[in-house]
């Protein structure tokens, strides 16, 4: 199997910093600035090095881009890369529709790694004309593009190359990145790429959530309320439904940026990842997170500020995972999914874990 | 509406053969409420008016100031209304009722309404001397050992008056057992499945304890490993409904209640779906320390709408103290209540049971025997794996969780792949099978499975009864692809009174009552 990569290099810089995306080059110069660091290629590279593992015998090269778009990442993960499109300095997103389109035609599989926005520049680029895989690096993932990790996503390459996985068209979806920073969540579908059908490998697309159901609501906030003792802190993920827990117990807040409460009152709002860290780190703190509706992702998707070292400060005994019965009926037995980005703290958090579903509620549901 | 042709084959063209889809109108009364019928002074029967002055012998309190605001009626047009009613409907008697969802009603045999119209049993009233009551008592006492036999339990109780009050009975018990162990604040947890039954968690919920449910692993099962990360020393129950409501039998049951009993809680075993096990699997074989069943559904007693059904506990003798009281005793001479139980959860109904419904069921047993039960068993499940087949052939549905297995006495079916092809909801499909003299509804708490069916054929039907239901299925699921127009629009030749659910949301516009639906939605 022939097999081509494009990174899209910024991918993701806006995650952890709190920018809920990093489409633009104002809002990519603003994450640097604000200490953001690349790590498009880095988990390329992390994908490479498992697929590696994964293929029997010598790997052949694989086609890609020069420097950040592709080769780097293959050198980094120990194989060879062959050249076929050098980008301008810096890259734009029409670096990445050039490169994808000179990449199509020579490839079986074309695995790109970044977002939503990389995704739709593959979809202007290719369309249908290649099969197509998302290595997950970006900030909003929403479309059913992408392997659930780096690691998965290596997996389901390896699963296709033994010629046994199907293609199935998924849909690439996307946030208008203006409205959320606005307060507001808009998602749109932008049409489909052909990708292998290897599920719990591959990410399933956002649905669009439903009003919160509000007795459920009081219950689980009412729940999380017993669980921590008052002067804790108590950090919530964004989503509809931790922010209904905040206005449940007497806090209004945004509903994209991770924030905190002490007592029912909001002591910090849409928290980038450093400045939480510290927050964590000064007392005893609660997380709560609730998952994508549809899609199962409890971390690295949308809250990356709920960094591996916010997780740690706090202990994991102290994440409270919630949602309503109605939410986890959604995702059809689906496990829910983390990819913190840290591979050991992704293992700990794996295997059964209580929801909390409502007062004295709770489901045991499994975490991969 | 169309139909299918009748096709006659040579050898049998004497007799036409029933049609696949019959030719179905329904009456349609537009029949306005009984309040709405009424005519001021007119009544059915005259009521004598009292003998003696009640002036002085009733407190003020407990009389009427207004006379009740009752409707005026004839006899004759309250037959007529009624029957009109009747007519408007699809009842057990009239269709093939495989569509309960979990809560599908076997055939009642009319023989035993006979005996429970016996005077001998219609006339006897629950204070009466229990000398008096033998045979009633014989019965009871009869029924508790042949149940204590069916599930390998040591004592039984009839007195719960349904079968989410036999569950929460067992849950009682579970409460008054770890209360009498010094437990119960330590052991505040039951545990559950999302396919059990839903009334376990709810039960547990109402008795106190805090619920963790477990869903299914990957391959569909009850997940083991699930179970094991959340026992603890915090567990009492595991309250569990086996074969679940996916018709799903769980095949690690032993080990689910090994894994309970070294976590010291209580295994408790809903039998809700016992009808595919009867003879065939005990609770008490499989190590359960409590079960419950419900006498409607498996042994043939009407439902009654959350009336007066009638339940059954189960327990092993280390259980035993705790049923409620009274129990029903035999000395060797004469049967009696025993109201001298201490440990006893107390009175869970007043009285003993719904008496009724115990002699129905009791009939039942008795005119089938232990071989008979086991065939009762048989049959279900071979009906409910004929009627899979079937299904599983129409375009459009699956049978989710453990895919490509059998089940037992009922599948809980998606239609999610046609709602996703055609927009057809499976609402609607069970409103147009109306327009075929047929019907589902969508008893499927929770709503886990998309789009979801569940049929449960039981040992009732035949095979043409379910030839029937596979085509009027099939027919529907070809028009949803072909014309959805016609299911999204139906009903078109039966009369389904399409409710407003949105004023069922809230207490503020709910109206179950004249009175209520008068304040609420006339705004009187």
């Amino acid at each position: 199997m022939r097999l081509g990569l494009v990174v899209n290099p910024v991918a993701g810089l806006g995650g952890r910093v709190g920018l809920k995306g990093s489409d633009g080059e104002a809002v990519q110069a603003r994450a640097l600035a604000m200490g953001a660091r690349p790590r498009a290629s880095e988990r390329a590279a992390l994908a490479l090095t498992e697929l590696r593992s994964r293929l029997p015998g010598d790997a052949p090269p694989i086609l890609t881009a020069g420097g950040p778009m592709g080769a780097d990442a293959v050198r980094a993960a120990g194989l060879r890369p062959e050249i076929v499109y050098k980008p301008r300095r810096p890259t734009t997103p029409a670096d990445t529709v050039a490169a994808a389109k000179t990449l199509a035609p020579l490839v079986d599989l074309l695995v790109f790694a970044g977002g939503d926005g990389t995704a739709r520049d593959l979809l202007d680029a290719v369309g249908s004309s290649v099969p197509v895989l998302g290595v997950p690096t970006g900030v909003k993932m929403h479309s059913a593009v992408f392997g659930v990790s780096p690691r998965l996503a290596a997996e389901a390459v390896a699963v296709m190359a033994a010629r046994r996985a199907r293609l199935i068209d998924a849909e690439v979806m996307d946030l208008d990145e203006e409205a959320v920073r606005e307060g507001r969540v808009t998602a749109r579908l932008h049409g489909h790429l052909r990708v292998p059908d290897v599920p719990v490998r591959i990410q399933q697309r956002k649905t669009g959530s439903s009003a919160p159901d509000p007795a459920a609501i009081n219950g689980i906030a009412a729940e999380v309320a017993s669980r921590l003792p008052g002067p804790d802190l108590l950090v919530l993920g964004p989503g509809g439904t931790t922010r209904a827990i905040a206005s449940a117990l007497g806090a209004d807040v945004p509903v994209m940026g991770v924030n905190a409460l002490r007592a029912g009152t909001a002591v910090a709002t849409d928290l980038p990842a450093d400045r939480l860290t510290e927050l964590v780190r000064s007392g005893p703190s609660w997380i709560a997170v609730t998952p994508i509706g549809g899609q199962g992702f409890l971390l690295g998707r949308g809250n990356q500020q709920i960094s591996p070292e916010v997780l740690r400060a706090a202990g994991p005994d102290r994440l409270l995972i919630v949602a309503t019965e109605a939410k986890l009926a959604e995702l059809g037995g689906r496990p829910l999914l983390v990819d913190t980005g840290d591979d050991g703290l992704d293992r700990e958090l794996a295997g059964h874990r209580p929801v909390i579903t409502g007062r004295g509620r709770s489901t045991m549901y499994p975490i991969h | 509406m169309r139909t299918a042709p009748v096709s006659v084959s040579p050898a049998d063209a004497r007799i036409a053969a029933k049609p696949p889809l019959r030719r179905f109108h329904q009456a349609s009364w537009d029949e306005p409420l009984l309040f709405e019928l009424s005519s001021p002074g007119e009544r059915g029967v005259l009521v004598p008016g009292p003998q003696v002055p009640l002036d002085d012998s009733l407190p003020a309190g407990l009389r009427r100031q207004d006379p009740p605001g009752l409707p005026e009626l004839s006899q004759l047009h309250v037959l007529r209304h009624y029957l009109r009613l009747s007519q408007e409907n699809l009842g057990v008697d009239l269709n093939i009722d495989v569509g309960q969802g979990t809560c599908t009603m076997k055939y009642s045999p009319k023989i035993n309404d006979q005996f429970v119209r016996d005077p001998g049993v219609a006339e006897l009233h629950p204070l009466q001397d229990e000398r008096t009551v033998q045979g009633v008592l014989e019965i009871i006492y009869r029924l508790e050992r042949m149940l204590a036999e069916i599930s390998g339990m040591d004592r039984v109780s009839l007195q719960p008056g349904a079968g989410s009050a036999a569950i929460y009975t067992n849950v009682a018990m579970i409460r008054a057992y770890f209360a009498a162990c010094g437990e119960l604040e330590q052991r505040d947890e039951v545990i559950t499945t999302i396919f059990s039954h839903p009334s376990n968690a709810a039960c547990a919920k109402t008795a106190g304890f805090k619920v963790i449910t477990l869903y299914p692993d990957a391959d569909g099962y009850p997940d083991l490993e699930a179970l094991k990360a959340a026992v603890g020393p915090r567990t009492a129950a595991l309250l569990i409904t086996n074969p679940e409501d996916t018709g799903i039998f769980n095949p690690r049951i032993e080990e689910f209640v090994r894994v309970v009993h070294e976590a010291g809680g209580l295994a408790c075993y809903d039998q809700a779906n016992a009808n595919g096990i009867l003879g065939i699997t005990r609770a008490r074989d499989a190590g359960f320390d409590l079960c419950h069943f419900n006498l409607h559904k498996t042994f043939s007693t009407p439902h009654a709408c959350g009336g007066p059904a009638a339940g059954a506990c189960g327990v092993s003798e280390a259980l035993a103290p705790y049923l409620p009281r009274p129990t029903v005793e035999f000395d060797g001479g004469s049967y009696w209540l025993n109201d001298d139980r201490p440990a006893s959860v107390g009175k869970i109904r007043p009285f003993y049971g719904v008496i009724p419904n115990l002699v129905r069921a009791y009939a039942w047993i008795m005119s089938l025997g232990a071989e008979g039960l086991r065939e009762v068993a048989e049959i279900a499940v071979l009906n409910n794996n004929y009627l899979m087949k079937k299904v599983l052939e129409i375009r459009g549905v699956s049978a989710p969780y453990a895919e490509g297995r059998r089940r037992i006495e009922q599948v809980r079916y998606s239609w999610a792949e046609l709602a996703e092809d055609t927009g057809v909801h499976s609402e609607d499909i069970g409103v147009r099978a109306a327009d075929f003299g047929t019907h589902y509804w969508t008893s499927h708490h929770p709503f886990v499975v998309p789009e979801p069916m569940t049929l449960e054929p039981t040992e009732s039907y035949s095979r043409a009864d379910l030839d029937e239901y596979a085509a009027i299925l099939a027919e529907v699921a070809r028009e949803a692809y072909e014309d959805a127009e016609v299911v999204r629009t139906a009903p078109h030749n039966s009369t389904v009174h399409r409710v407003r659910p949105d004023t069922l949301d809230s207490p503020e516009t709910w109206a179950v009552t004249w009175r209520a639906y008068r304040r609420k939605i006339l705004g009187e």
